[in-house]
């Protein structure tokens, strides 16, 4: 393409889409750049699906625009159907068609080309995939795994601008699962293919995105690098989607909090607050450490080991509870006090509790 | 996921870009208004009639034909389930020796037109008939139990109609969960227990779909039961289309009708209730016990064998016979061809007209769900409530007025058999379509293919198996339909039905023979590749 390297493939403008009543995706603006991996994570029924289809022209708009190449494709008064934009997609439970061959499947999309190039881009797909010997298969012979390759076989063969995948690995068991992802992104990564897809597993959108978009109640709350989304979540919900954490209410004072298991040191997310407003602590299971203490006012309630790891969940003083994670197998028993204090001196995220 | 799951899906958040192509819009649309053509008559009709004609509506007679067609019905429905429920039971879930066999031949019967099974079991069994001459000589009788009357005409529907309640139940069990009844058996009950309570409930939607077959069958009978003297409505009215000159006592006597099939169609929605989704939800990858049937096996096969007899072996035996008696008497059979191929055309074309329409309407049902669609889809189904003979007055009375190019021609009759067997096509259709899920049509649209293309490369070639069927019913039913034939059909028009039908009013057995062997010979080929296919659709 001549596009200059900095035009999005994808560029999503306030993007809303209602059904009935229900708002199924709600102001999104997003951009996918040449190149680019993002994964949009969010629990089912969060309209991330709904928003791969918008943009695969699957669902019209109820408001905003969408851009393709920086072309508007789809407006309150424009749509381009999906059979015109180029988009790839790689659908949840594959949509491989059964009454075709896997070699007809992948030539699928090459129609007007000739019969020789339509042969010889369907060989460097499947060869790609590393598949060219099951050609003459139909997709019921194959495994789940292969199945999924014919997908990104068949999707990548025309290429497209972008490729769109919808929860690409929920339908593979969990031995398998690892694998066929790694292999995935070796494809899109080795070929450059900018790719962005949907999934409700975090570390299935860590793994491979060089960002994540976090999906909650059709908003996309916030989109980063995994690293800066993990450290400093703008909201506490984007907290809880992103890795497991408790929440610890405190009041501010100068440069800490006070809670009920002590003074913590804080940094806030939207910059200094005034002395005496009511603060949520942002607590990762790592961030502390339990110590056992006949004069604790923490009581262990739950104990689970995991073989390198225990984690604790201790009931505070207040009836909330908390977890931290010791390293390997921890002596401790249910029914023992502790007391907990920070791992290290960074500061924990606090929140302004504003409801 | 199940045809209910893709339902779901397609009616939240299907609906591609709102507006319908106009390939399945416009013909959904005229078969809309094709079907209510006939309703629309009945109401002009009956508007217009005259007080006397109203007057005669309410005679006692027609309140008495009221009872006996109700009392007939009754009586073939409740006859066919107990033959079909067995049948379908032992053909799937036991170790019946020759199930493949059992399951063609059960379903056979459904082929031979219920006039012509009349007037072979007459000939057979009636007063001077083949029997009571074998007696006569043999033994000296001279008397046989009457076979007129409401016990002829039950026993001759029933060993006729039982089939479509056998494919529908049959369709069913092949659909159960095992699991369920495995877990009847893990809860302590016996096979017979957790047959009547686990298995037998579950039926209870396709035994009522079924029955209601049966039932508006029955309903729109006219050829057997004239045959065998026991007059219902159906009969009556196209007595008085033949005999009067006002139409409009005709058409009344439709409305009632009518009535009669919303009835049957209501009840069984009502019978049905909420249990019709496990139905369609799919069945299990497993595959379900096979009981034993030991010692009851010789019980299973006597009894299904003398169903058989009666149903099948005798007809086409006295049919052979006729036959070698024609031809032996110099019987010409040159008339035989011209109607058999006009039966082949006739029908070949309403499956074809008939199965396309289908395709149109259950792609506008299915895939683009609307406020259009709750209009159109009970309307899609009254072909079901209109009896052969409705659909026909109402069509002469619209031809002669409105489309006389179109009256007595070919066309008009092939129109008129679109609007009857509508539904059964688009049953069949319809469910395959449930069956492909639309995931697969966006792939397609997102490789590049606009709707009419993935249409033809995807949709069509997935539900081929469904449309074949439903075009194979519609020419079925059609190599059968007799009064629809008799009032449309072009003056001078033979088909393999009327050329029965007209040789067996005047018992001229023997000229009937050919043709009637003619029909049944060429409604086996589909029916036979009918049931082998069902069995592997749904395993």
């Amino acid at each position: 393409m001549s596009e200059p390297p900095n035009t999005p493939l994808i560029e999503c403008r306030g993007v809303t889409k209602r059904f009935g009543d229900v708002v199924a995706v709600e102001d999104v603006s997003l951009r996918l750049m040449p190149g680019e991996v993002v994964s949009i994570l969010g629990a089912s029924g969060c309209g991330k699906t709904t928003l791969l289809r918008i943009i695969a022209g699957f669902e019209a708009l109820d408001g905003g625009e969408l851009y393709l190449q920086s072309r508007l494709v789809s407006g309150s008064e424009h749509h381009q159907p999906p059979e015109r934009r180029n988009i790839g997609m790689v659908f949840q439970e594959y949509a491989l068609f059964p009454h075709l061959t896997v070699a007809q499947n992948v030539a699928f999309g090459l129609h007007g080309m000739s019969r020789d190039e339509q042969r010889s881009r369907t060989q460097d797909a499947l060869e790609l995939v590393r598949l060219d010997a099951l050609h003459a298969r139909y997709p019921h012979e194959l495994s789940g795994g292969q199945q999924q390759r014919v997908a990104l076989a068949r999707t990548l063969a025309p290429s497209p601008i972008a490729v769109l995948l919808d929860e690409p690995f929920s339908n593979l068991d969990a031995g398998m699962r690892q694998d066929v992802r790694q292999e995935v992104e070796a494809i899109l990564r080795g070929k450059g293919i900018a790719a962005m897809f949907v999934t409700h597993d975090r570390e299935e959108a860590f793994a491979f995105a060089d960002r994540v978009g976090v999906m909650s109640a059709g908003r996309l709350e916030q989109v980063d690098t995994p690293g800066e989304l993990y450290r400093a979540p703008i909201r506490p919900e984007v907290a809880r989607i992103v890795g497991d954490c408790d929440f610890l209410a405190g009041v501010a004072h100068g440069e800490v909090a006070r809670t009920e298991i002590g003074s913590l040191p804080v940094v806030c997310g939207g910059g200094s607050v005034a002395d005496g407003t009511e603060l949520i602590l942002m607590v990762r299971p790592q961030d502390m450490i339990a110590q056992p203490s006949a004069a604790g006012d923490c009581e262990i309630v739950a104990l689970e080991y995991r073989g390198s790891e225990t984690m604790l969940t201790a009931r505070m003083p207040s009836g909330a509870t908390l977890r931290c994670r010791q390293v390997g197998f921890s002596d401790m028993a249910r029914g023992a006090r502790v007391t907990f204090s920070p791992r290290n001196s960074t500061p924990f995220l606090a929140f302004v509790q504003s409801q | 996921m199940g045809a209910v799951g893709w339902a779901v899906i397609a009616g939240r958040r299907r609906l591609l870009l709102g507006a319908p192509p106009l390939p399945a819009l416009i013909p959904a649309l005229l078969v809309g208004a094709a079907m209510l053509l006939p309703v629309i008559y009945l109401l002009v009709r009956g508007a217009s009639a005259s007080d006397q004609a109203w007057d005669l509506l309410f005679r006692v007679r027609t309140l008495e034909t009221l009872w006996r067609t109700i009392l007939l019905i009754g009586c073939v429905t409740a006859l066919s389930a107990a033959i079909a429920v067995p049948f379908a039971w032992l053909t799937l879930r036991t170790d019946l020796p020759f199930r493949r066999a059992w399951t063609v031949l059960a379903a056979l019967p459904l082929v031979i037109p219920s006039f012509v099974g009349a007037f072979l079991y007459i000939s057979a069994l009636g007063p001077k008939g083949l029997l009571q001459s074998a007696l006569e000589a043999t033994l000296g009788v001279d008397r046989l139990p009457d076979m007129y009357g409401l016990f002829g005409a039950t026993a001759v529907l029933t060993l006729l109609s039982y089939p479509y309640l056998f494919l529908t139940v049959r369709g069913s069990i092949a659909n159960l969960d095992p699991a369920t009844e495995e877990a009847s058996r893990g809860l302590g009950h016996g096979a017979w227990s957790t047959f009547f309570l686990v298995t037998l409930p579950q039926l209870k939607p396709s035994i009522a779909a079924g029955s209601l077959l049966v039932a508006l069958y029955t309903l729109s009978e006219f050829g057997a039961v004239a045959l065998l003297r026991y007059n219902t409505f159906t009969f009556t009215i196209y007595q008085q289309y033949e005999g009067s000159i006002d139409r409009s006592i005709a058409a009344l006597l439709s409305f009632v009708l009518v009535i009669m099939a919303v009835v049957i169609l209501l009840s069984e929605n009502y019978t049905r209730g909420r249990g019709r989704y496990y139905r369609v939800g799919g069945g299990s990858a497993r595959k379900p016990s096979i009981v034993k049937l030991g010692r009851w096996k010789w019980l299973a096969i006597g009894g299904m064998g003398t169903v058989l007899t009666l149903a099948l072996a005798l007809p086409v035996g006295v049919l052979m016979f006729w036959l070698i008696r024609g031809v032996g008497a110099g019987e010409p059979l040159l008339l035989l061809w011209s109607a058999t191929r006009n039966s082949l055309l006739v029908s070949g074309a309403a499956a074809v007209v008939t199965a396309g329409m289908a395709i149109a309407m259950a792609v506008l049902l299915v895939r683009y769900p609307s406020k259009l669609n709750r209009a159109l889809e009970p309307i899609s189904f009254t072909g079901y409530a209109l009896p052969g003979v409705v659909v026909a007055l109402a069509l002469v009375f619209f031809g002669a007025k409105y489309a006389r190019p179109l009256y007595q021609t070919h066309w008009l009759l092939i129109f008129a058999y679109a609007v009857l067997f509508f539904p059964v096509a688009l049953g069949s259709v319809r469910s395959a379509l449930l069956q492909i899920s639309p995931r697969l049509e966006d792939a397609a649209r997102s490789l590049g293919h606009n709707p009419l293309r993935v249409m033809m490369r995807v949709t069509l070639p997935l539900m081929r198996s469904g449309v074949l069927m439903g075009a194979a019913l519609v020419f079925l039913l059609t190599m059968k339909e007799l009064p629809a034939t008799l009032i449309l059909g072009p003056l001078g028009f033979q088909t393999l039905a009327t050329s029965v039908w007209s040789a067996s009013s005047e018992a001229f057995f023997a000229r009937a023979a050919a043709p009637a062997l003619m029909i049944i010979l060429t409604s086996s080929i589909p029916m036979t590749l009918l049931v082998l296919r069902e069995k592997r659709t749904l395993k």
